[in-house]
């Protein structure tokens, strides 16, 4: 004999609040992510608690509203049962007595402990995979020499070797000009030579002083000689000497780095997005953002789809 | 036929073709298999444009077959990834054609696939029941792209370098996810040391390790539902009798005989 199994009655779990609780917990896990680690917490302690209950619910309310009272008991025969229970009934396969078979409880459990041998050796593999690329990502102040090497109110290509270790592939091209004084205090200018299109090097346009470069431990500094602004050779993106988008596809400003003076020389820092730039050199007006990919809005409606940034 | 006497030169040589055959037959059915794979049948008037996908999956073997060998000297490294390209390219016996195999055999690879693809869509050989051919499909063509890209880098001139530049930070583009895709890509903020073997690990392990699995499922279903007819034909795909392995004779004489067709042909 086999199960009957009815169709048109098939069992539907009866409404439940654990679902929506289940949400609210994922919901508060999701804004955990951006607010706090602690609230990653309790959401993921919610949509926990609430899972399992919604879980325990699905699985025990079949057999607890609807295990067939006239059942004779410890019936295990098939022939005993199917004449007490109408065949319409859909559980009618569910002997009393034998609630969980051994079989069934030997292909869950070979599902489970797989599932869980299987987590268990890929997660560190795809974490080893993924989370290098978002840790450790800060960037090292760099030492482009003494400030006296940049002549004011001109750009010098400064290019260096962000990462020793690594070699070539580390190295970063920076436009700098120093602005003179801005409150008694020196005023830079550097520019990332990173496209804001799709990221490709920009060049000045304008002739380079090339004799009269200049070499400061791995860090080459060649002036311009006057330059009308940077463009890009890639797709043609053109900048003012600011880094303001003049024509060509870049959505936004040449990004920017920050910089710091200790014992007299330059440090190049942190690098930064901008939107625009308002005014010339020391008394500028730049409108800062964090970090985005070359070819991202930061501002505006568009910069609505990149809500979250990667760490840099 | 003569009637029953020594055997000719033929038949014994029929003979110690057949025997391990079926010595294999009999223990693994893999002849049969293969029968069953190669002897299916088709529309009578099927054309060259459904060998496209054949040509498709031969392009990819010859990219498999190269990329092997290639891997046996190219390093993965920023320091030695050009010298050893040129290495390979100007000094190894026959290592500019192998090399030149792999570069043109992957543009071969990738425009086979639109043709195929252009095929199926015209002859109407993506409907029921189908579709899940297709969309088998169109991953294995996003994988073919992602192995265009990751394979674009790995000479590391200043051609590809600029190119995997732009390809990223058009992934990075992307609404919401963009950036975390374009950082995973280059495996940090900016291309560094790690990117290059990280490249060169997703194109040679984990896109055709995935290319073939899918491949697999794409033809598994391609045997099981039939080739399509041609719009134009009056046969119906797939109607005819399926043709069964011979089962005339003993078992140990015969299975690998092929039967001859129902039609008589």
């Amino acid at each position: 004999m086999q199960p009957t199994h009815n169709d048109e009655h098939p069992h539907v779990p009866g409404p439940s609040i654990w679902p929506a609780g289940f949400a609210v917990g994922v919901v508060v896990l999701l804004v955990g992510l951006i607010v706090s680690w602690y609230v990653v917490g309790l959401g993921a302690l919610i949509a926990l608690a609430f899972g399992f209950l919604w879980v325990r619910d699905l699985t025990t309310g079949s057999s607890l509203t609807e295990a067939p009272a006239v059942a004779p008991e410890g019936g295990r025969s098939e022939s005993a049962t199917g004449a007490a229970i109408p065949a319409d009934r859909g559980e009618a396969a569910a002997v009393p007595g034998d609630r969980y078979p051994r079989s069934k409880f030997l292909e869950l459990s070979t599902l489970g402990l797989g599932g869980v041998i299987g987590g268990l050796v890929s997660a560190p593999a795809i974490g080893f995979m993924v989370a290098p690329a978002f840790l450790k990502q800060g960037v090292k102040d760099h030492d482009i020499g003494p400030i006296t090497d940049y002549p004011e109110g001109k750009f010098v290509v400064a290019t260096y070797m962000s990462d020793a270790n690594q070699g070539e592939v580390s190295r970063r091209t920076a436009f700098v000009r120093n602005n003179g004084q801005l409150n008694g205090q020196p005023s830079f200018t550097i520019i990332s030579n990173h496209c804001a299109h799709l990221g490709c090097p920009v060049q000045p346009n304008g002739p380079l002083d090339t004799p009269n470069g200049k070499q400061y431990h791995d860090v080459s500094l060649i002036p311009t000689i006057s330059i009308a602004g940077f463009g890009c050779p890639c797709h043609g993106g053109q900048y003012d000497t600011e880094g303001n988008r003049t024509s060509g596809p870049p959505v936004r400003a040449l990004d920017r780095y920050s910089f710091s003076i200790r014992n007299g020389n330059l440090f190049v820092g942190k690098p930064y997005s901008v939107s625009h730039v308002d005014g010339a050199g020391s008394g500028a007006k730049i409108h800062k953002w964090t970090l985005a990919f070359p070819g991202e809005h930061v501002n505006g409606i568009e910069s609505w789809l990149y809500p979250i940034q990667p760490p840099h | 036929m003569a009637t029953r006497t020594k055997p000719t030169r033929g038949q014994q040589l029929q003979e110690a073709i057949n025997y391990p055959l079926d010595w294999v037959e009999e223990r693994s059915g893999l002849v049969g298999g293969i029968k069953y794979f190669l002897f299916r049948k088709v529309p009578g008037d099927v054309n060259w444009f459904q060998t496209l996908g054949s040509a498709t999956f031969t392009a990819f073997l010859v990219q498999a077959l190269t990329g092997v060998i290639l891997a046996m000297y190219y390093k993965p490294d920023p320091k030695d990834a050009y010298s050893s390209i040129q290495h390979i390219t100007n000094d190894i016996f026959a290592g500019w054609l192998v090399r030149g195999m792999h570069r043109w055999g992957a543009s071969v690879f990738i425009i086979l696939m639109f043709m195929h693809m252009g095929r199926v869509f015209l002859f109407g050989a993506y409907k029921f029941p189908r579709e899940l051919n297709w969309i088998i499909g169109v991953l294995l063509l996003a994988m073919g792209l992602g192995e265009g890209f990751t394979g674009y880098l790995l000479p590391w001139d200043q051609t590809s370098y600029w190119a995997t530049v732009v390809g990223i930070n058009i992934n990075g583009t992307a609404p919401f996810l963009g950036p975390f895709l374009a950082q995973f890509l280059q495996g940090g903020t900016y291309i560094n040391a790690d990117t290059l073997s990280r490249f060169y690990a997703i194109h040679m392990l984990m896109i055709p390790g995935a290319i073939a699995a899918l491949i697999g499922l794409h033809m598994y279903l391609v045997i099981r539902l039939g080739v399509t007819s041609p719009p134009w034909s009056k046969e119906a795909a797939g109607t005819g009798p399926l043709e069964q392995p011979s089962q005339n004779g003993t078992a140990r004489s015969g299975l690998t005989r092929p039967g001859t067709r129902k039609d008589g042909r």
